[in-house]
């Protein structure tokens, strides 16, 4: 199986786990994930309320350097599969824009045919595309005992609901089960972080982080799987200051799912960019996982 | 020799004289067109003077055709048959050109419209003299009546019939009839006691001599047509002898085996593994449940066996199957409840204290799993506070568009009884409330000056997510209140989700069997949305209830009744007219390739195996035309619709090709050029046998 990969820029600074685990993982599942070549950032949230002619183009430039080998874009970032998926969706619907934007990209050289590619996030290709079988037969050091909370946001499942359900999606829960972790009741699932509020008005931020953390606190959740880097860095970085604000006593691990995933197929915690996380896992890991303390 | 036809152009007041120039389409006809003996202009031609002036015109003159140029034939064809048979001439000697619909009404210039309009009378004047005289057959109704689903609507039709003196069969797929009604605890508005008005009715229709009941039964096929229908229905194996069984109940109280009642109880009780659904049930005689039973998943047990001293349990039971020969039907299949955890942000299935309607019916009832205490799962605590949400799956895009009818008034019946019954805060959640019905009205606004609380505002979740300390262990229905214009989070104890009534499992496939269409949400389509609600566009299968749309339960009972009326005017007259615009295959050139037989709509063809041909059944066939225009031998022919009569009308409607551009041809000019003409095929000569 042959995709192109979008890693965003994330992936190489803040959620640099994020990558290392896909990779790693993605390499035992025999996902092959070509990353593109020169790709640009892909305006992230904000860029598309300012000025959404110049951000949808930035956002094609990455569809048109999908190779002619290639009809399916993987990203593991959700707010860069988001914005990959808004503009193609766009570009279809609109084919004034389509031009315009395609007018932009001629000027280096670059053409982008909407709906030529499809873009997908990393979740669905391994929920759907790899399947439960192929996982369970990669787990070699089932992840028993180990109760997650499946932490999915917003921009994987809203606007589009095609890939999961909108409110209440389930594929995370379902990889981790075939992971053999317990995921636990979890309502909070699909509420949103604060995105890019902490920058903004920060106690509105730590509210929605807050509800977040305590819900799953509250499902008796060890740990927090989450599939974002948007996501990873508001529940983790912030969870100290959220501790201060409300007179709170959090200490909620957040990681990659990719992570766990990686976790339970034997790669080592070091190659799995375990110990980058504010609030350690580690700790958490070893009391849990009978295996982990076995092996080391 | 050639026809004299009669041509009548209706002005129909001014709503097609408005627009074409009626008097000229007159001249010009009987000027131009072959064969026309005379062609008048009528302000009426549907008026008694109107028809009086055909009928005088085709005994005075001896017309042979006759062509009104007026309306649709859907509103006055049979009008002007009548006139023509009253004159004696074949019905079927009559052609309508549709000046109205088709011209008048959609055409803006009056030059356009006139020369369309000719056109039009044209193609009737040569397509009405290739007609042939067809005469409708008659068949005699059997007086007997299958009624499918024993729900109060289907209960009603039933025994209108049955007091009538006729037949009924009364098939039921559950073990009892009763349907959903029996499960209720009261009925709005006047919330009388549901099973004190219903069991009366259930008993009756037990005991009648008119009435065989069939439950646990299904229709498997459905054969023949209005007046003679064969059926084909499967009897379960109940596995207890229903001649023996004197419904003692005690093979039920000895049952080892107890399993989650699913049907009856919603989910919330339990039964045993050989039960009849509720103490009232009729039939008395109970059924094992298979996939619980201890004999049948084991080979031990066998206590009821036992126990039984009517020696009625026979585990050696099998399906039976029964024909029988029935006049009419009537379906009346009902509804089954919207599966509510198809909406995950209402935690039906996730959230333990959020319920069905269903199942907070069951909760509400006396005779119910709790004794009609309304607590919370764990069986005792009772709700401080409860919300009902409004359009769960109903007026939804995502799941289903229209509104299901009952459920206002249910959701004001479910506040009641939680303020009558606890010391509860009620919050009902709608969108609007809607209480079109008598005394409905009444209802809410008594429901007002109570304790309930209404807030008007699609909800958006209910959540275990609490964000402050008082909404910890509450259930929280965060809504947009769009009175108040602002967001509220209200915390309950309990959620009722008032789902929406959707078409009855196996809906789709009993259409099917009885030929029967279904609309876009999938509810039977009567003949006629308003004037004709309880019959279907098949003869002598009628429906009744919700299966043909959400309906409280006087709506059910009424087009049970109505139903039942138009069964017994079919069986008073005694004898159905079978129209003769029917498909004919010849013998000779069929090559019994069954083409035809998978395309016919109304399952009208049969194969003869022996002599390898098919052959249409007159008395099912609606005259479609499918299969003629299918058949790769060319051996169908559609009476009344043959390949000669299209083609006569084609050309006739081309009158002027070759010629001048109709607007040009319509205007006034010199002289009377003869018409162009140009040969067509004119396909097999037709053979009727009459």
């Amino acid at each position: 199986m042959k995709y192109a990969y979008y890693p965003g820029c994330s992936l190489e600074t803040s959620g640099a786990a994020y990558d290392v685990s896909t990779r790693a993982v993605a390499n035992l599942l025999n996902l092959h994930l070509v990353e593109l070549d020169d790709w640009n950032c892909c305006g992230a949230t904000e860029f598309f309320s300012q000025d959404e002619l110049t951000a949808s183009a930035v956002v094609a430039r990455n569809l048109a350097l999908v190779g002619p080998d290639f009809d399916q874009l993987v990203a593991p970032c959700t707010a860069c599969y988001l914005n990959l998926k808004k503009t193609d969706h766009l570009m279809r619907g609109d084919k004034k824009m389509s031009d315009k934007i395609n007018e932009a990209l001629a000027a280096g050289g670059l053409n982008h045919q909407a709906g030529r590619v499809q873009v997908r996030h990393l979740l669905d290709v391994i929920h759907a595309d790899v399947g439960e079988a192929a996982i369970r037969d990669k787990v070699v050091r089932p992840l028993n005992g180990l109760k997650v909370a499946c932490y999915y946001g917003c921009q994987m499942v809203r606007p589009f609901n095609d890939v999961d359900d909108s409110e209440q999606p389930t594929k995370l829960d379902d990889v981790l089960a075939w992971l053999e972790a317990e995921p636990t009741h979890f309502s909070a699932k699909a509420y949103c972080c604060g995105g890019h509020m902490t920058q903004i008005s920060e106690p509105q931020a730590f509210e929605l982080i807050r509800r977040i953390l305590q819900n799953a606190a509250d499902g008796g959740a060890d740990m927090i799987a989450c599939l974002c880097p948007m996501c990873q860095l508001n529940l983790d970085a912030y969870q100290s200051r959220v501790n201060r604000h409300f007179h709170a006593d959090f200490r909620m691990p957040v990681v990659y799912f990719t992570q766990l995933m990686g976790l339970a197929f034997g790669v080592e915690r070091k190659k799995l960019g375990f110990g980058k996380e504010i609030v350690a896992a580690g700790p958490v890991l070893e009391r849990k996982l009978r295996t982990l303390q076995q092996v080391g | 020799m050639s026809e004299k036809i009669g041509i009548y152009v209706c002005h129909c007041g001014s709503n097609i004289a408005g627009t074409v120039d009626v008097e000229e389409v007159a001249r010009w006809a009987g000027e131009r067109i072959e064969d026309v003996a005379v062609a008048r202009d009528y302000k009426f031609m549907c008026s008694s003077l109107g028809q009086q002036m055909i009928e005088e015109d085709i005994k005075s003159k001896g017309l042979t055709r006759v062509v009104v140029a007026a309306c649709s034939p859907s509103l006055h064809e049979k009008t002007f048959r009548r006139a023509c048979e009253k004159a004696g001439l074949n019905p079927y000697f009559l052609q309508m050109a549709n000046l109205r619909e088709h011209v008048s009404w959609v055409t803006k210039d009056k030059a356009e419209a006139t020369a369309k309009a000719k056109a039009l009378v044209s193609a009737a004047a040569e397509r009405v003299k290739r007609h042939r005289p067809l005469e409708p057959t008659f068949v005699d109704v059997n007086p007997a009546t299958l009624v499918v689903g024993g729900g109060i609507a289907g209960i009603q039709a039933t025994l209108e019939l049955a007091n009538a003196g006729y037949h009924v069969y009364l098939l039921e797929r559950e073990p009892s009839i009763g349907g959903h009604m029996a499960q209720f605890d009261k009925t709005f508005p006047t919330l009388d006691c549901s099973a004190c008005i219903l069991t009366p009715r259930m008993m009756e229709v037990g005991q009648h001599e008119n009435v065989t009941l069939l439950t646990y039964s299904e229709l498997e096929e459905v054969q023949g047509s209005v007046g003679n229908f064969k059926v084909k229905i499967r009897k379960k194996a109940r596995y207890v002898n229903e001649d023996l069984c004197n419904g003692c109940g005690i093979c039920s109280e000895k049952c080892p085996t107890k399993v989650i009642d699913d049907a009856f109880e919603a989910g919330l009780g339990q039964r045993k593994a050989i039960y009849t659904p509720f103490p009232q049930a009729v039939p008395r005689t109970p059924v094992i449940d298979v996939d619980a039973c201890r004999w049948f998943q084991q080979g031990k047990c066998g206590v009821c066996k036992k126990v039984c001293p009517a020696e009625a349990i026979d585990f050696e039971q099998k399906d039976q199957f029964v024909e029988l020969e029935v006049g009419n039907i009537i379906l009346a299949t009902g509804w089954k409840m919207f599966d509510c955890s198809r909406l995950p942000q209402y935690g039906y299935g996730r959230l333990p204290n959020v319920y069905t309607s269903m199942e907070f019916e069951r909760l509400c009832n006396a005779a119910g799993p709790t004794g009609g205490k309304i607590v919370l799962r764990d069986g005792k605590t009772e709700p401080e506070t409860v919300a009902i949400i409004h359009c769960v799956g109903s007026r939804d895009v995502k799941c289903n568009s229209y509104c299901s009818n009952v459920c206002c008034m249910a959701a004001l019946k479910f506040g009641h009884l939680v303020l009558e019954k606890t010391d509860a805060e009620v919050y009902s959640f709608y969108i609007d409330i809607r209480t079109p019905h008598k005394d409905y009205e009444e209802f809410y606004q008594r429901l007002l000056g109570e304790r309930m609380h209404f807030i008007r505002g699609k909800v958006a979740e209910v959540t275990d997510a609490g964000r402050v300390p008082f909404e910890n262990g509450k259930l929280i229905v965060q809504c947009e209140d769009t009175l108040l214009g602002r967001q509220r989070r209200v915390p309950v104890d309990m959620v009722v989700l008032m789902g929406a009534l959707e078409p009855q499992s196996g809906a789709a496939e009993l259409a099917r069997i009885c030929g029967i269409s279904r609309g876009e949400s999938g509810w039977y389509t009567e003949r006629h949305p308003k004037l004709d609600p309880v019959a279907t566009m098949t003869d002598g299968v009628f429906v009744a209830g919700v299966c043909q749309g959400p309906k409280d339960i006087p709506a059910s009972v009424a087009q049970g009744a109505a139903a039942a009326a138009r069964v017994q005017g079919m069986i008073a007259k005694g004898k159905v007219t079978i129209e003769p615009i029917t498909a004919r295959i010849d013998e000779e050139r069929c090559s019994g390739c069954r083409t035809c037989n998978g395309l016919c709509p109304y399952g009208a063809i049969e194969y003869d195996e022996d002599k390898s041909v098919c052959r249409v059944n007159a008395a099912l066939c609606k005259g479609c035309g499918t299969c003629a225009s299918a058949c790769p031998a060319g051996a169908i022919t559609a009476a009344h619709f043959t390949d000669e009569q299209i083609f006569a009308e084609i050309e006739g409607a081309l009158w002027d090709a070759g010629g001048a551009p109709a607007v040009e041809a319509a205007r006034p000019r010199e002289g009377n050029a003869p018409l162009q003409k140009q040969s067509w095929p004119t396909g097999e000569p037709e053979q009727i046998s009459t």
